[in-house]
């Protein structure tokens, strides 16, 4: 894979991009950022059929839809360095005026985000619909998304899975990021999912599991195994085993960092455990 | 006063099914989605004509709203049908983030408003929903009169880009406005000139206010009847244009007062041309079964009411 180092150095560049952001405004959600960052790095660059340009419909390009919006700086990141929007306006994250909402939205014309997200449970339902207009326009390109684990105890979640699997969207792969932390603790202790590829593949759905979600080869071996699978009746779900806070020694393995900026010395030590790659903003 | 005809009682919710019909056969962008209530709702039609452009969701509102914010990125006009209240409390958040913030052109068409849905009772009846979607930024609220004006009114939403909140109802009420006529949205219908009041009425409550004004003309008084079908947008300049002449005003809907067409006849009012004002609603109740006749008259709904308005109305001037 020649493109393997490529991709090692867009995702440290995209670790300073979310850990500078959250530190300027001193808000933001880094543990789940940094958790997901080889996922969204791989599937936009290396997974996803994409157009040149933006336009809100898609046709004829694969489509993602981030339903965990908190996670915004990994997906603010990805997008500018994808060229849909200049990298500078990472410097506009949560400031007044700006496209970089706290949460993603479609309200300020932000090229690359085509719902809002925020509060929980609503992205696969969306997802849904537009892999369903996918199928009427004849299109055969997909339809992606990505969702907390702890997302999943919204019960919208599943009258979405429920429908997938009886009316076999099978243009669609869902991500849950499987991190097993919420705000308040282990989902193991605040609300336990049980047994997710058990529940999965009960209601109907084809189970990916990519079990080092850190490991960019795994995340785009697994991506591709997943992509494989489409087209065959069922929806595909990947359990995407992530730690939160990867690639950040002391933000790993703990929820604390869900929602919380680091300080100067904090950046400074991030930062220093990913060296500059393709530049800072 | 100007007089209406019955053309022959009929339900709101058929001219809603009428009007998708037509869709079906005109605007191949169009597609419907329905939570378990397609008889209900009068989809059949659409159904058995477009197969392709129908998913029925099963009992799980939520996904519907999410799944028609969904189809609109492809290019299709999603038309979601269940029961008001399912289509708006249930539902508030999905429809905020997912349709509203997002901007998607989703037709939110919800049936069975009001006390009228009669014997199921409260659970069914909301009586807030013009005020939840009203105060959503960029949702236009529709509440047509009749058959005919519902049936126009869904014709017209789907030229219309953008979320739209079309309010009907179940009971088979007067069919009195035009068959051929033309909907635009925003835009207030003078139905019968006056001068000693205006009466501002949407959805069921106009036929009643246009009965009213019949009696009221055989009390020597001369009631301007003005069929607000829209409420957001809202024609304030044609109110502000009838208040003026007439010196004041009752606002006539099958809602609670807070937060229904009454309000915003009233803030309206406030900031251009204050006028005494009577508002003809639910006063910050829940329904209850009965059939819809008794219900509007328990609850204060029907043309006895509006002409009891006036008349206290009309003493404040």
């Amino acid at each position: 894979m020649p493109k393997l180092q490529e991709l090692q150095d867009l995702t440290i560049q995209v670790r300073r991009d979310i850990v500078r952001m959250v530190h300027k405004v001193n808000s933001g959600h880094p543990g789940g950022s940094l958790g997901c960052t080889e996922f969204m790095v791989a599937l936009y660059n290396e997974i996803m059929e994409l157009n040149e340009g933006f336009d809100m419909d898609g046709n004829g390009e694969d489509l993602f839809f981030l339903s965990n919006g908190h996670i915004s700086p990994v997906y603010y990141s990805v997008l500018a360095r994808k060229g849909y929007f200049p990298v500078d306006e990472l410097n506009t994250f949560r400031l007044i005026n700006s496209r970089l909402q706290g949460h993603p939205t479609t309200h300020e014309g932000l090229p690359g985000v085509r719902i809002a997200s925020g509060s929980l449970g609503q992205g696969m339902s969306v997802a849904l619909g537009a892999a369903q207009a996918k199928k009427l326009n004849k299109d055969s390109k997909l339809v992606y998304t990505l969702h907390g684990d702890g997302e999943l105890q919204e019960g919208q979640n599943w009258e979405a899975i429920m429908y997938a699997a009886g009316n076999k969207v099978d243009n669609l792969i869902s991500t849950i990021d499987y991190n097993g932390q919420q705000i308040d603790g282990a989902t193991e202790d605040v609300l336990p999912l049980g047994d997710l590829r058990n529940k999965f593949e009960a209601f109907g759905w084809d189970v990916v599991d990519i079990k080092e979600g850190n490991n960019l080869e795994a995340v785009i071996n697994g991506l591709k195994e997943a992509k494989s699978r489409t087209g065959k009746g069922k929806p595909v779900c990947v359990l995407l085993h992530t730690v939160m806070g990867n690639g950040v020694d002391f933000m790993m393995h703990t929820h604390a960092w869900h929602g919380k900026a680091p300080n100067d010395e904090q950046l400074e030590n991030a930062l220093s455990q990913n060296p500059e790659t393709l530049g800072d903003y | 006063m100007k007089k209406y005809i019955d053309q022959g009682k009929n339900d709101t919710r058929s001219g809603f099914g009428a009007g998708l019909t037509e869709l079906g056969r005109t605007n191949p962008n169009v597609v419907a989605l329905c939570a378990d209530l397609v008889g209900s709702l009068k989809m059949e039609k659409f159904i058995e004509e477009n197969p392709e452009r129908f998913f029925q969701i099963g009992i799980a509102e939520a996904n519907m709203m999410g799944i028609a914010a969904g189809l609109t990125i492809g290019g299709k006009i999603p038309f979601t049908g269940t029961f008001a209240n399912f289509s708006t409390g249930r539902v508030y958040d999905q429809i905020r983030q997912s349709i509203a913030y997002s901007g998607k052109n989703v037709k939110i068409c919800a049936s069975h408003a009001g006390v009228t849905l009669g014997e199921d009772g409260a659970t069914h009846q909301i009586l807030e929903d013009i005020g939840m979607m009203k105060m959503l930024p960029g949702m236009t609220v529709i509440n047509p009169c009749d058959y005919n004006q519902t049936k126009a009114a869904t014709i017209a939403i789907a030229e219309h880009e953008g979320p739209v909140y079309l309010r009907f109802g179940r009971p088979k009420v007067a069919n009195f406005t035009p068959v051929d006529q033309k909907f635009e949205i925003g835009k207030a219908l003078m139905l019968s000139e006056g001068t000693d009041v205006t009466i501002v009425a949407t959805g069921h409550l106009v036929w009643e206010a246009l009965i009213a004004a019949e009696n009221l003309e055989k009390q020597g008084i001369s009631a301007e009847v003005i069929n607000i079908h829209t409420i957001k947008p809202f024609d304030g300049e044609a109110v502000l244009k009838s208040v003026k002449k007439t010196g004041c005003v009752v606002s006539a809907e099958e809602h609670n007062y807070m937060g229904g067409l009454g309000e915003t006849v009233a803030g309206y009012l406030a900031t251009t041309h204050p006028t005494p004002q009577e508002f003809v609603g639910t006063n910050d109740t829940f329904g209850e079964s009965g059939t819809p006749e008794e219900l509007m008259a328990k609850y204060g709904l029907d043309n006895k009411a509006i002409e009891k308005a006036v008349l206290k109305v009309l003493k404040r001037k």
